[in-house]
This record gives structure tokens, sequence and C-alpha cells, in this order.
């Protein structure tokens, strides 16, 4: 109930500042000028958004999702509300899961507002839809991990900056991992077993399989794991500070 | 309805509150005195469970805030010394979410709000963003929303710092007001507002108590009868120590 209250709060200071509309807009702006430029949607002339389209969205959540997520605890610790939140009769836990579900509202929306490929991939051809929804899925699924990664590092930090810094290296290095150009350099150095560990921490194994149509329990296990040990995370390390 | 028993923090090394016990009953409005560093911030801190406690507890109206703190600070209303605010929302917007927070709804909310914004004197300023608003308006928003469900406990750290004569004299007044029905713990470094609105006082150094008394008590206890002649006998300066 508090959860929602603060998820409320957190949404409208959201939308009250430009941080919002500005992500927003560059998400599209950028998602959708690389589907046309280096996704080469129309020369593949390929009916599916699954290389022109989806494929960016990991290399962008590893921008936008900390710039989303930064602000999270940073504000609250800096503005000092971080005292008011800990005195009033609000677990840490629903003040986590409303600033998460809020931020990843904003997401869901900059990621709803990308619809004319839809409406367009439609009209051009005759993709698979269960694909398109699947991969729009694995999308947001992709951007809430690495917003609960920032999370979890703005409750580290009282300075947004060091946090965004941060949590884009972690992003980074988990969208480099299963990239497959990477890896084939990497396997070059060293053992298969080392490859298949660092390919696991990756989110591309996870996300592919989503874009291409396939719902696999594992996935949604994987992600909903990792966004669940960084929340967890992020209440030990708020009440840590305290103590 | 706020007792604290051995209350300790230790910062690492640094002990910032040392094994401190009182009492405030309702109708008692305590004064918390003591120089800065003092550790009277860490001890509200503790009693309204925003710092976890070395050791020892706190109780409000029988419940413990260590091992009950959900429970406990429904009965609390806490302002912080620092006034904090979310600058981005109007006064009323801020206190219709802490109304929210603390589960009033429909006209149970709407009329807390109402009450909160006239007892605090925010009608002027009601629909300004709160970034737009000047400290004693500020620390007045800041009250309003401690006062927001009637608490029967009320913790006040430094109510009146920074404001100017007049807002200083109408929070006093409103300070002994509530008292009458409710249990009030504010900190203060100003002295005379022990005898404008406390009916008892305590003064703390480096984490212990060192006076404790009615404000009659005190200035009876003082050199030359006056509270900052006792204040400067049983306090160390920073020079001194």
């Amino acid at each position: 109930m508090t959860s929602l209250t603060i998820f409320r709060r957190e949404l409208k200071s959201y939308f009250a500042q430009p941080t919002a509309y500005a992500i927003i807009v560059i998400f599209l702006i950028l998602s959708l000028g690389f589907t046309f430029t280096f996704g080469n949607f129309i020369s593949l002339g390929d009916a599916s958004l699954h290389y022109s389209f989806f494929f960016w969205h990991p290399w962008l959540y590893m921008l936008i999702a900390p710039a989303v997520g930064m602000r999270l605890w940073a504000d609250e610790q800096r503005n000092g509300t971080i005292e008011l939140l800990g005195t009033f009769p609000v677990s840490t836990w629903s003040a986590i899961l409303g600033k998460f579900l809020a931020a990843a509202t904003v997401t869901l929306v900059a990621l709803a507002l990308t619809f004319p490929i839809v409406i367009t991939v439609n009209y051009l051809g005759e993709p698979d839809n269960g694909a398109i929804i699947a991969g729009y899925i694995g999308s947001f699924l992709v951007a809430c991990t690495f917003l609960a990664i920032t999370m979890l590092v703005s409750a580290c930090t009282r300075d947004q900056v060091v946090c965004l810094i941060v949590s884009v290296t972690i992003c980074t290095i988990m969208v480099l991992c299963g990239y497959e150009d990477f890896t084939r350099e990497f396997a070059k150095a060293t053992s298969p077993a080392a490859v298949e560990a660092v390919v696991a921490i990756g989110v591309w194994d996870h996300f592919s399989s989503l874009n291409r149509g396939l719902f696999r329990l594992q996935d949604f296990v994987w992600f909903a794991s990792f966004i669940t040990v960084c929340l967890l995370g992020t209440s030990t390390i708020l009440s840590a500070k305290r103590a | 309805m706020i007792e604290v028993a051995k209350l300790t923090k230790r910062f690492g090394s640094k002990l910032a509150v040392d094994n401190l016990s009182f009492t405030v009953e309702k109708g008692d409005v305590l004064g918390f005195l003591g120089p800065n560093g003092a550790g009277k911030s860490t001890t509200m801190r503790m009693v309204t469970g925003f710092l976890p406690p070395t050791s020892g507890d706190a109780k409000i109206c029988g419940i413990s805030i260590t091992e009950n703190p959900f429970e406990a600070k429904t009965k609390i209303g806490y302002l912080p010394e620092s006034a904090p605010l979310y600058n981005d929302m109007t006064v009323i917007g801020f206190l219709k979410f802490c109304a929210s927070i603390r589960k009033l709804s429909g006209s149970a909310k709407k009329n807390a709000v109402e009450k909160a914004i006239e007892t605090c004197f925010l009608n002027s300023v009601a629909h300004q963003s709160i970034d737009t608003l000047s400290k004693g308006y500020r620390h007045r928003t800041c009250l309003a929303q401690a006062l927001l469900h009637d608490p029967e406990v009320l913790i006040l750290d430094e109510p009146t710092d920074g404001l100017d004569p007049n807002q200083k004299y109408e929070v006093r007044q409103l300070i002994k007001r509530l008292g009458k029905d409710k249990a009030i713990l504010f900190s203060t470094h100003i002295l005379e507002e022990v005898e404008a609105a406390c009916t008892r006082a305590v003064i703390v150094d480096q984490g212990k108590i060192v006076a404790d008394g009615t404000p009659a008590e005190l200035i009876a206890q003082a050199p030359n009868g006056s509270l900052t002649e006792l204040f400067r006998k049983v306090t160390t300066t920073d020079t001194a120590a």
C-alpha cells in the first residue's frame, strides 16, 4: 500500500522535471534512428524487428537505465529526505519497490512510444507479432535488470555522477560479456569454461532467445533472480549505512 | 509516553550517546539542551527509529522502537534538524503524500491536511512549490507533516532554528499548546525557550545527561540564577576539551 504511495510520488517527480522527458525523447530518437540507419531495416527487407530494432536496446539501456535510476536514492540522501523516509512507518522494502516500479514505468513509457515501428513493420510485411511481443518483454526485462543494478549502486553513494559512472560500467560489462564479437576474442585467450562463465553474466543469451520468440523459463528466472538480488542488496546496504 | 532506557550509540571509536535514560510523560514538554556535538540529534534519531542504537532501547507509548519499529513510528511526529522536504512538490502535495503514508484517506486525509496547514499558518503558500519557500515556511511545512496524524508523541529537532523572532514566538506558543495533551521532546540551543515552552529540561554534554529538572529547579541550581551560567558550568567547550 505504501509502495503505491511512494511509486506515485516518485513517478510524479520524474515527470515534474525534464529528466523523464529528455530520456524518453533520446531513447526514441536513438532506437528508431539506429533501426533505419545501422540496423538497415529497409534494405534487409526482413519483416522482423530482431536485428534492426531490438538489437540496439541493450546498448542503449546500458547508458539510459543508469540515467533514469541514478537519482533514486542519491537524491534522498542529498536532500536529507532519507531521514523522513526512515522515520515514517514505511518499510525499506516498500520504498525500494515503489521507487523501482516508478523507474521501470518511465522506461516502459519510452518503450511503448516506439509503437510506430510495429505499425510500420506490419504495414510493410507479415512479421511474427508473437516474436515482437516477446522481444518487447525481453527488452523491458533487460531495462529492469539494469535499473535494479543502478538502484543498488545509487544506495551506496550520495553522488549522482559516481552512481552513473559505476552503473554504466557494470551494465556495459554485462552487455559485452555475452556479445559474440567480444566472446570470440575472449575465447582465444582463455579456456571454454571461463568463456561460458563470463557469457552467463551477460544479458545476450537471455535477451536473444526472447527476441527470437522463445519463452524459456530459465530466462525469466535469470532476470527475476538478478533483479531480486539487486533489490535485496539495496535493502541491506541502506540498513547497513545507518547501523 | 517516551521512555528512553540506557540508550547508547557508538560510531566506530567515538561514543556519541552514553547510556542515556529519561522519560517524557503525556503533558510534558521536555527541552533537550546541549552544546553542538553533544548527541542531541543522534538521540532523537535513535528514538524515532532512524538510527539503530548500539545498545539500550526507547519505548514510545510502551512500544519498543527496536523490536516493533513499524508500530512505534505510527505514534511519532518527527521534525528533523534539516527540515527536509521534496523540492519538486507543492506544500499541499507534500502534505497529501505524508498523509497517505500515514494511512489517511478520503475526507480524513483532506481534513488532516487542512488542519495542519491552518495550525502552521501555511495558507498563503499552500499551492506554492517547495523550492520557492523561505526557510521559515520550509520549517513550518516540515512541522506540518509531523502533526498530520495527530501523534501522541512529538519529537522536534531545533524547531525554531533560523526562524525570525515572530516565527519563533509562534512556534513556541504552538509547542506549548500541543504539549498539553501530547508528550513533546524538542532540542534547542536557545535557553530562553526553556522558560518559554518547557515543563522540564535536560542538559546533555558529550553524550551524557549533566542536568535535569524543571526550569525553576535548574534556575535555582544556577549561579546568578542564570540558565546560561548553569549551561556554561555543566558543559565543556570545544576549547577546553
